[in-house]
């Protein structure tokens, strides 16, 4: 099979759940749609509730679509969910190992109920753990096993059929920095090796930065936008300015320095977040000076004052309208 | 891999994840025998002598009409909590993952059966052996026991897969408990497992008549005697087998629940 074809569309997803007694529906997909080139790694960023699970759930037949259809290498994934289950991986955001065997046992199984024969299920499954580091845990239950080790025998489960899409539900939440840098590493690593399309669900936005060629933006069910981290970057059209006030949050002062900078030749998207002045300039280093002389002849007083390249929480918060931090607790 | 050998190849690996899990914490094995053993007992001395109450059908000796009921209790109670897999699998990942993988979803199920028949079998040698140590003597010979052995292990096949059935509808541990229980308990008393139905209000006999655990406590008894009523077993032992197909079917069936409520 050409890679043309391998890979995913998701087209007006919607689904709902019920609230409750008395409680109406929560909607979790409110019209999802992207598509990911076969081959790549597509990222889905967002905070948790803005239905990058669900979308996952349903694209790999684990659940179903109210509205809306979905493919997975050229097939569709509510008509024909047993031919979809063949030719997927699926790592879900809660480990998929199985603490009472071992990591070679959880590898062998996986790769038996997928098909192959044991011989075939063996070599693979000492292929994954050589290449995942885990030779000397591979006869290890998994429940003696670190985080980070079982996050990677998560994602070589997945691996064990050699999908030609592979859905990656967060993986590397839970995970110390150490063990998150390790998992990057391997899964840049595995993109080249394994020649399939991986769908990858995250709300770390250095994550999605540093995996993804393409992503989207997930906010309340829906994308927000789509484009590689870079396109996305440089939609923004220069840097960040970001000052700090002295003032309240919602004091008259805030609001003062927020009409004052609007005005403000050289900068544009001017938003008061609380007590922070966000800015565009076409230079940060040349519009700061202004700024800040401006508020000083007003005398309002700056806690902090901040120049940056735009990074991807800026994409976010000029799709979005919140910032991510704020999103996410 | 055709469609036929699939279903049974994935039985086969599933059940063996089962009995690796079971082979490293064997002592399993020893908790679920504490009680139907002290019931035996216990039991077989503080109700000797119902047996002298005119109209007791079990013959002479008290432990022998017992030791079925109570291989039977031991089945009912153990299979009840076969569907602790099943959450243990859900509050992690692995159902879900099974569940997007070509994994049987019959052999999700039978695979927990199998694994509660193995345990049933290795339970009901031991409470036998106990009964023997503590007197009783079964005229049913080697024959009689496997019939036993085949009614305690349909009667552990029809439970498995209703408990399976409500784990994957109930979602969890608690409710699941609270399920199991609130109907194994009236099933277990509304039989003749430890007291001769003729001798109690003759509602109780005839609720019993429709009860599968009575029906696992006459076959396995009658099978133990010298002169068993073949009929009688077999008869009983084909509503087993009728309803175990049933409920497999729904537990298969409630994957399909499962999947809609995630």
């Amino acid at each position: 099979m050409t890679n043309t074809d391998a890979g995913i569309i998701a087209r007006d997803l919607h689904k709902t759940y019920p609230g409750g007694r008395g409680v109406p529906r929560v909607t979790a997909l409110d019209g999802v749609g992207f598509e990911a080139e076969a081959g790549t790694i597509f990222g889905l960023l967002g905070p948790n509730g803005a239905g990058k699970s669900t979308t996952v759930k349903i694209l790999s037949t684990l659940s179903r679509a109210e509205s809306g259809t979905g493919e997975v290498a050229g097939i569709d994934v509510a008509r024909h969910p047993d031919r979809v289950r063949r030719v997927i991986g699926f790592v879900a955001q809660k480990s998929v190992a199985d603490p009472m065997d071992t990591g070679r046992e959880n590898l062998v199984l996986a790769g038996r109920l997928q098909g192959m024969s044991g011989g075939d299920a063996r070599s693979r499954a000492a292929e994954l753990l050589g290449r995942f580091s885990l030779d000397a845990a591979a006869d290890r239950l998994v429940k003696t096993y670190s985080g980070g080790m079982a996050r990677k025998l998560d994602v070589a489960i997945g691996l064990m059929n050699r999908p030609q899409v592979l859905f990656l539900d967060e993986p590397t939440t839970g995970l110390d920095p150490e063990a998150r840098a390790e998992m990057w590493s391997e899964l840049e690593a595995m993109a080249t090796v394994e020649r399939m399309t991986v769908l990858l669900t995250t709300h770390y936005l250095e994550e999605a930065d540093r995996l993804a060629s393409r992503l989207a933006i997930v906010d309340h069910g829906r994308v927000v936008v789509t484009g590689t981290p870079e396109e996305l970057k440089d939609g923004l059209h220069g840097d960040a300015v970001i000052v700090e006030l002295a003032a309240e949050a919602g004091s008259p002062d805030a609001v003062e320095a927020f009409r004052l900078v609007e005005r403000l030749p050289g900068l544009s998207e001017v938003l008061l977040d609380g007590r922070v002045l966000r800015s565009r300039a076409a230079s940060g280093a040349g519009a700061l000076p202004h700024v800040l002389a401006a508020l000083d002849a007003a005398r309002l007083a700056v806690a902090s004052a901040t120049v940056a390249r735009p990074s991807l929480d800026d994409v976010y918060l000029r799709h979005t309208g919140h910032s991510y931090e704020g999103a996410r607790s | 891999m055709t469609a036929f050998t699939q279903p049974l190849t994935h039985t086969a690996l599933l059940t063996g994840r089962q009995l690796r899990a079971f082979g490293r914490n064997p002592a399993y094995l020893v908790i679920n025998l504490i009680q139907p053993i002290i019931w035996l007992l216990l039991f077989g001395q503080l109700f000797k002598s119902v047996v002298d109450i005119p109209g007791f059908s079990g013959g002479g000796d008290y432990l022998v009409f017992l030791t079925p009921g109570i291989v039977m209790m031991m089945a009912l109670f153990g299979s009840a909590w076969a569907g602790t897999s099943y959450i243990q699998d859900m509050e992690r990942g692995v159902m879900d993952r099974f569940l997007t993988s070509p994994t049987s979803r019959g052999g999700l199920i039978v695979a927990t059966m199998l694994y509660q028949a193995v345990l049933t079998v290795l339970q009901t040698l031991v409470v036998l052996g106990v009964a023997w140590l503590a007197g009783a003597r079964f005229d049913g010979g080697v024959g009689g026991i496997l019939i036993l052995l085949l009614a305690a292990v349909l009667l552990t096949f029809l439970f498995a897969a209703f408990s399976d059935a409500i784990a994957l509808l109930a979602k969890q541990q608690t409710a699941l408990i609270a399920i199991s229980q609130l109907i194994s308990f009236p099933l277990m008393f509304l039989s003749s497992a430890i007291m001769d139905t003729k001798l109690s209000p003759a509602w109780v006999g005839n609720v019993s008549r429709f009860n599968p655990v009575e029906w696992a406590v006459v076959a396995g008894r009658q099978a133990l005697q010298s002169s068993p009523d073949w009929a009688s077993i077999w008869g009983h032992l084909g509503l087993l087998a009728g309803l175990c197909v049933i409920m497999t079917a729904l537990a298969t069936a409630a994957f399909r629940a499962y999947q809609r409520s995630v």
